[in-house]
């Protein structure tokens, strides 16, 4: 059996568990309103006056705060609160197999959420003329970003089998990679760090990285910070099994 | 085949598997027995490559588990203990989603999980969501899981648990008849499930092996085993019978175990170290010569609770072995029909009297 028919396998159905539970179609509800909510009030959308989709975009390293780490707990732990882990740690399958599939699968299930937020292009579209291509960088920024705090989520998913702890742990993980980032955090700490510093630092945010995105400008360093950020929690979600099993 | 060679496992400061070897061949069913806590899961769970070992190897069928764990892993069907499942899945699909695991699809994985379902008699709940079963049918879910791709190599910790006697026997005819082409390692605490099931049994203790055999030549390790029960009517003194059974050729002591006015139950333990013959024949033979009013005679088969108890019991061995053959004396005095009520109670005072005992025994034990 080839490496990618056993993530295929292991995706679909962490998918189909997804939209199994009722918990999937309240959670993308949520999330519509939410999006909603931001873009229209706080976002200031028509207020601004241009057509684009930054009070839209600018929001979402907020709203996953709390968001993607919910889609993202279940993954491990349920798999040890149900003792399925030694079902699937037996099975002629690699770890990095599991893990890959489990965290494709929430990611296309944050990405089929994301995908429902359409009326908003469309919204945009019939009032002005929005440069669509830089829409699609946005979404596609956006994704990645969603990608790498389910990478956290994974992680700190496999470090409990309570789902409310993986749950508190990613969000305040997450946030430090806001904050590091977050404009009056960052001029707060300019008092105290040379400028070098605090620019070293909020390299490490995901603020940082998602400012071009907003913009419209998805630089191939701001990927590779996010898949790297997917990798690294990846990586650590696979060391964090393997020494649970030892 | 399975090749387990000086497996140990440590967790922490504790031994939990020390050093453990054996082999099973095609066609074999190991039964693992040992108290809880042995370390039978842990073995398990090394062999199947769930937990790395601390040191030693394992080979399934040629492949070791830990330097090709894909390949040995793809011979293997493992139940584990809980017998766990995707509560939110539909048995179906649970089945379906085992089957794409094992590489299979199409046409094969259909029939695959079709042979699963006739194997476990699951066909009355295929639709159902596992967290809506019961105990026995999430149970066989797991085992039908274990069994889609015809493993050659079948691992079951603890097959019958949560069973009803119905599915119990299903389950075992399964295990037996499966065991004719396969390898399989079972494990469990009903030791009437080793004698109908394995074709060879393996006690452990504290993560050591302490007995490994067939049933029978377990069985035949019990203290009892061999003995030859004789009841007697006449009017000779129970004390003088006993001495003159004694006396006899092939017989090292003699013991009463019922004396009821006219009526005796005696028990002769042969001399192992000398060649028996058939000592219930000759005694037979020579209480019938003597007129001494035989009623019945049998030879104490042995049984595997002795065994198993008398090797697996901690410290305090001795004292609660004594115990344990004081039940058995006092069962016997019941399995004679002619003992009196009264006598019965007193045997099962006498019981429980050894069975606390043995119970303070096993306290002191552990507390020291």
């Amino acid at each position: 059996m080839s490496a990618w028919s056993g993530i295929k396998t292991i995706a679909k159905r962490e998918l189909a568990a997804y939209f199994d539970a009722p918990i999937a179609y309240v959670f993308i509800v949520i999330f519509l309103l939410l999006a909603g909510f931001f873009t229209f009030t706080f976002g200031s959308f028509f207020e601004r006056g241009e057509a684009s989709l930054v009070s839209f975009f600018s929001w979402h390293p907020w709203l996953y705060l709390f968001l993607v780490p919910a889609v993202g707990m279940r993954l491990w732990a349920e798999e040890r609160r149900l003792g399925t882990m030694e079902l699937l740690m037996t099975m002629p399958i690699a770890p990095w197999q599991a893990i890959v599939g489990k965290f494709l699968a929430s990611w296309i299930f944050i990405g089929i959420a994301l995908l429902f937020t359409f009326p908003v292009i469309i919204t945009v579209n019939w009032l002005g003329n929005p440069d669509n291509g830089v829409i699609i960088a946005g979404y596609i920024g956006s994704l990645f970003m969603a990608g790498a705090y389910l990478a956290v989520a994974s992680m700190t998913s496999a470090l409990s089998r309570n789902q409310v702890v993986s749950f508190v742990l990613a969000v305040m993980i997450c946030l430090a990679l806001i904050m590091v980032g977050f404009d009056p955090v960052t001029s707060l700490l300019s008092r105290w760090a040379s400028p070098n510093v605090i620019e070293a630092i909020a390299a490490f945010s995901v603020m940082t990285h998602f400012d071009g995105v907003v913009k419209g400008v998805l630089d191939f360093k701001d990927v590779v910070y996010f898949a790297s950020v997917i990798g690294f929690g990846l990586f650590t979600t696979g060391v964090i099994i393997r020494s649970q099993r030892a | 085949m399975i090749e387990v060679n000086n497996l140990s496992k440590v967790f922490g400061t504790k031994t939990a598997v020390n050093h453990l070897s054996f082999t099973v061949q095609k066609g074999e069913v190991l039964g693992f027995l040992g108290p809880n806590g042995a370390g039978k899961s842990t073995s398990m769970r090394m062999i199947t490559g769930y937990l790395p070992p601390t040191s030693g190897s394992v080979k399934v069928c040629g492949f070791d588990i830990v330097n090709d764990p894909i390949a040995a892993k793809r011979k293997i069907g493992y139940l584990p203990e809980a017998a766990p499942s995707y509560a939110d899945m539909t048995v179906i699909s649970f089945l379906n989603f085992s089957a794409e695991l094992r590489g299979l699809s199409g046409q094969a994985k259909k029939a695959a999980v079709r042979r699963a379902v006739d194997l476990t008699f699951l066909d009355s709940v295929l639709n159902q969501d596992i967290d809506t079963l019961s105990k026995g049918y999430k149970h066989r879910t797991c085992l039908a899981q274990s069994l889609i791709h015809d493993p050659e190599v079948l691992i079951l910790d603890e097959p019958t648990d949560g069973l009803d006697p119905n599915q119990k026997h299903e389950v075992r005819q399964l295990i037996k008849r499966m065991g004719e082409t396969k390898t399989i390692i079972f494990s469990t605490h009903i030791l009437e499930e080793v004698e109908a099931v394995c074709s060879r049994a393996i006690i452990i203790d504290r993560g050591n092996i302490v007995a490994n055999g067939t049933p029978a030549e377990l069985k035949a390790s019990a203290a009892l085993a061999g003995s030859v029960l004789l009841s007697l009517r006449s009017g000779v003194d129970a004390e003088a019978l006993r001495q003159r059974v004694a006396a006899r050729p092939g017989v090292l002591r003699g013991e009463i175990v019922v004396a009821d006015g006219p009526r005796v139950v005696l028990r002769a333990m042969p001399d192992r170290s000398k060649a028996q013959g058939t000592l219930s024949g000759t005694l037979a033979q020579w209480a019938v010569s003597e007129q001494l009013g035989l009623e019945d005679i049998r030879v104490e088969e042995g049984r595997l609770d002795d065994v198993f108890r008398a090797l697996t019991v901690t410290d305090a061995a001795s004292q609660a072995a004594k115990a344990a053959e004081a039940i058995e004396a006092a069962k016997a005095a019941e399995a004679i029909e002619a003992a009196k009520a009264a006598e019965a109670i007193e045997a099962a005072k006498a019981a429980e009297a050894a069975q606390q005992a043995a119970q303070q025994a096993q306290q002191q034990g552990e507390q020291a």
